[in-house]
């Protein structure tokens, strides 16, 4: 009697396992693309075009990339929509920029601090994450549309602070002058660049809690230095992540995502996990602040406004929401978009133009502003049109996530595959 | 939901006090000052008043939209930045004096107002039909993103057709020396009236339609029980559209009330107003008809001080602020709302 019991057992034992394994394939293929790609772009691009600003727009994307890996947490993960994401960016930027720039000198506390860059990306970090627990603590109890609101109304007041309180900030005026990362001198590999030997020689840093002065590397503004940092903190986002995504914590975000009652029925303590996606997701927006500090060198409140809030959640539904590599390709494909293929529009469109004989199109003409700035204009529309249609024709975005496609597939479906598994095993 | 409190003094949480007393206080500061500047405080009060009547338009529309399938329309401001446009765009075609008031004046504004209403309410049940009733039975983050998808559409076409520049609405409501009159130090024009018995006359229709009709029965019915509604024999989809359709229609006056008053609109006007709006909303008590009114109308007067007495770069800060409060404090706002079930 008890031999169909160990059948079974075995059986669904290796359906599952063979579930998991065609999720880990495809990731790991995706994981495995990318990295291969992230580590042949700069040689590759230096090789072709002579010149390393491909590399300094890839360190920007960089940015988008892990403040889309962070928001996915919220989003993806726990089903929060967070529409203040560019708050917790600024916060962290600014908390990079006024302890390594000359900017609190002019304050009231007429000291400046240089802290490095490696402790302040950390604090950077922790405030952001306390902001958010401080603003998910009183929200994250009400109802999901609600936090939406919440954030948003966030986003909209810490742009506006940032300009109101200038004393500290700078208001209008940003915080410039921002100090870079350095290494010490024996810690050298590709982020030393092509004069590093020279650099090296001649660069002395001080660290602030000594009067010493030490040889170093400063990163400058040199684009691969960038670059390698970047891939490296999103190598170790992810790891993390992915990691959180398949831990305790992940399930039961994924459960109060699908059924928030039922998962609280099952003992989840849902506040506290929905207030640690929330604060994890703050974080890393934080994060990715203080990384964008120092590689722009100038923290200004019009980088923070609502736009970036909404660029990156159009890049988490369109990547796939709770799929981490999806994200980061959305993420990718998204900042392509906006900063390559965009700017390269109008110019095309206009020589198309004139290539058709169509040029009467390119200039002024009443209201018609000419063919290149009316394709300029074109953004907004974009943006709202890949949400509505992505959200309208594949809500599970480009890539989504394995597991999300079983879930949100129908039951009966599921059903059906079972018998024909069963059927197959016998 | 239990809610927890560490800080307490006598079961009211600390964080609430702070709130009341910090209310209480810019109140008897708000009360001072009336007292000692009356004149410019009543002056503060009808900018207040004004503002307030046409936050009150839009605001009746995100609540009533809230109300019945509980989302945050979040196109709901552009809407009432593309009345204003479209507001510009059928003022042309008449020959409208600036200068002084006409026959052809009051000729244009007895065309624009029911034609951008019913071009607008056209407009909304499409939007409707397209982004949010495939996704009635979604997860709710999904009509919420593709509400802003939306929002970004509209905003889209109105920068395609006007660019970022501020685009000029006629002014052809009577204004000069012969419409204006000061009472006791404080200046009232012919527009300030207008607004607020424009918006008056409309609040007041949509209260008897929604309580009178049958349309506005089936509303209310749905509102409360979709499924119970539906059971006896009300078409939910006719009733929501129609729902779309009276939001836009109010939206849509409210544009050109907005446009009338101000003359220069921008395309991403509705963002900001849009949220304001929806702040009064909540403050009101979403869901809850007369508390979007009344919501609407303190916090154009709200916003009006924060504007003279502390500054205007301030006044978004209060604003959000007063939203951030009232959804942790008093999510119900000021009028309650209908219990709020999962």
């Amino acid at each position: 009697m008890s031999e169909p019991v160990a059948a079974g057992k075995r059986r669904s034992l290796f359906a599952r396992l063979n579930l998991r394994e065609r999720i880990r394939d495809r990731d790991q293929a995706v994981y495995g693309v990318l990295l291969l790609v992230a580590l042949v772009f700069p040689w590759a691009d230096y090789f072709v075009t002579g010149s390393t600003s491909d590399v300094s727009k890839a360190a920007h994307a960089g940015t988008w990339v892990l403040l889309a890996i962070g928001l996915n947490v919220v989003v993806g993960f726990a089903g929060l929509l967070d529409l203040g994401y560019a708050a917790f960016f600024a916060i962290g930027a600014y908390t990079y920029a006024l302890f390594a720039s000359a900017q609190l000198a002019s304050s009231p506390l007429h000291h400046q601090y240089h802290i490095p860059f490696w402790i302040m990306i950390f604090v950077g970090m922790l405030v952001a994450a306390s902001f958010g627990a401080i603003l998910g603590f009183p929200t994250l109890r009400l109802r999901g549309d609600y936090l939406a609101i919440v954030t948003l109304g966030f986003g909209e007041i810490v742009p506006q602070l940032s300009f109101n309180l200038s004393q500290w900030t700078g208001g209008i005026n940003a915080i410039g002058g921002i100090d870079q990362p350095w290494l010490p001198f024996w810690i050298t590999g590709p982020w030393a660049g092509a004069n590093s030997i020279a650099t090296i020689q001649n660069f002395t840093c001080r660290v602030s809690w000594s009067q010493q002065l030490f040889p170093c590397y400063a990163f400058s503004f040199d684009p691969v230095a960038y670059y390698v940092l970047i891939v490296i903190l999103i190598i170790g986002a992810v790891i993390l992540v992915s990691n959180l995504y398949r831990s305790r914590i992940g399930r039961a975000w994924m459960a109060i995502r699908e059924d928030e009652v039922a998962a609280a029925a099952m003992g989840i303590n849902t506040v506290t996990t929905k207030l640690l996606a929330f604060s994890i997701g703050a974080s890393f927006s934080g994060f990715a602040g203080a990384y964008y500090g120092a590689s722009i060198g100038l923290v200004s409140p019009d980088s923070f406004f609502f736009v970036v809030s909404i660029t990156v959640l159009v890049m988490v539904v369109l990547g796939g929401m709770g799929n981490i590599s999806g994200v980061i390709v959305g993420a990718l494909v998204i900042y392509y978009i906006l900063y390559s293929f965009l700017p390269a529009m109008p110019p095309f469109v206009e020589n198309l133009a004139n290539n058709l004989g169509l040029s009467s199109l390119d200039h002024v003409n009443g209201n018609w502003p000419g063919l290149a700035s009316a394709t300029q204009r074109l953004n907004f529309l974009i943006f709202g049109l890949i949400l509505v249609l992505v959200m309208l024709l594949r809500p599970q975005g480009l890539f989504p996530s394995r597991v999300r496609e079983q879930e949100l597939k129908h039951a009966a479906v599921q059903e059906e595959e079972t018998v024909v598994e069963q059927a197959q095993a016998v | 939901m239990s809610r927890v409190r560490s800080l307490t003094i006598g079961g009211f949480g600390l964080i609430d006090f702070l709130f009341y007393l910090v209310s209480l206080a810019a109140l008897l500061l708000l009360l001072s000052e009336a007292v000692i500047h009356p004149a410019e405080f009543a002056q503060i009060t009808i900018f207040g008043i004004t503002d307030g009547a046409m936050y009150a338009l839009v605001a009746l529309g995100y609540t009533m939209v809230y109300g019945i399938i509980e989302l945050i329309n979040f196109a709901h401001g552009d809407l009432f930045t593309l009345g204003a446009y479209i507001g510009t765009i059928v003022l042309g075609f008449f020959a409208v004096g600036e200068e002084s008031f006409s026959v052809i004046n009051l000729l244009a504004l007895l065309v624009v107002f029911p034609v951008v209403m019913l071009i607008l309410g056209a407009v909304n049940v499409t939007i409707e039909r397209i982004a949010y009733r495939p996704l009635r039975n979604a997860p709710r983050l999904a009509p919420l993103i593709t509400a802003i998808g939306m929002s970004f559409v509209l905003e889209g076409v109105m920068f395609l057709y006007s660019g970022p520049a501020t685009v000029h609405f006629p002014d052809i409501l009577p204004h000069g020396p012969g419409w204006q009159t000061t009472i006791g130090g404080v200046f009232i024009a012919f527009k300030d009236i207008f607004v607020v018995v424009v918006a008056a006359i409309l609040v007041a229709l949509l209260a008897v339609f929604i309580n009178r009709s049958k349309l506005g029965k089936a509303m209310r019915a749905t509102a409360q029980d979709r499924d119970a509604a539906q059971l006896m024999g009300i078409d939910i989809n006719r009733t929501i559209a129609a729902t779309f359709f009276i939001g836009a229609l109010l939206a849509g006056a409210g544009g050109i009330i907005w446009g009338l008053y101000f003359n220069n609109i921008e395309y991403h006007l509705g963002f900001r107003t849009g949220l304001i709006a929806f702040t009064a909303a909540v403050f009101g008590g979403i869901g809850n008809i007369p508390g979007a009114a009344l919501g609407g109308l303190l916090i154009g007067m709200i916003s009006a001080y924060s504007d003279s007495y502390i500054g205007s770069t301030w006044t978004e800060v209060v604003i959000f602020g007063i939203l951030i409060g009232v959804l942790v404090l008093r999510p119900t706002g000021l009028l309650g709302m209908r219990v709020p079930e999962k």
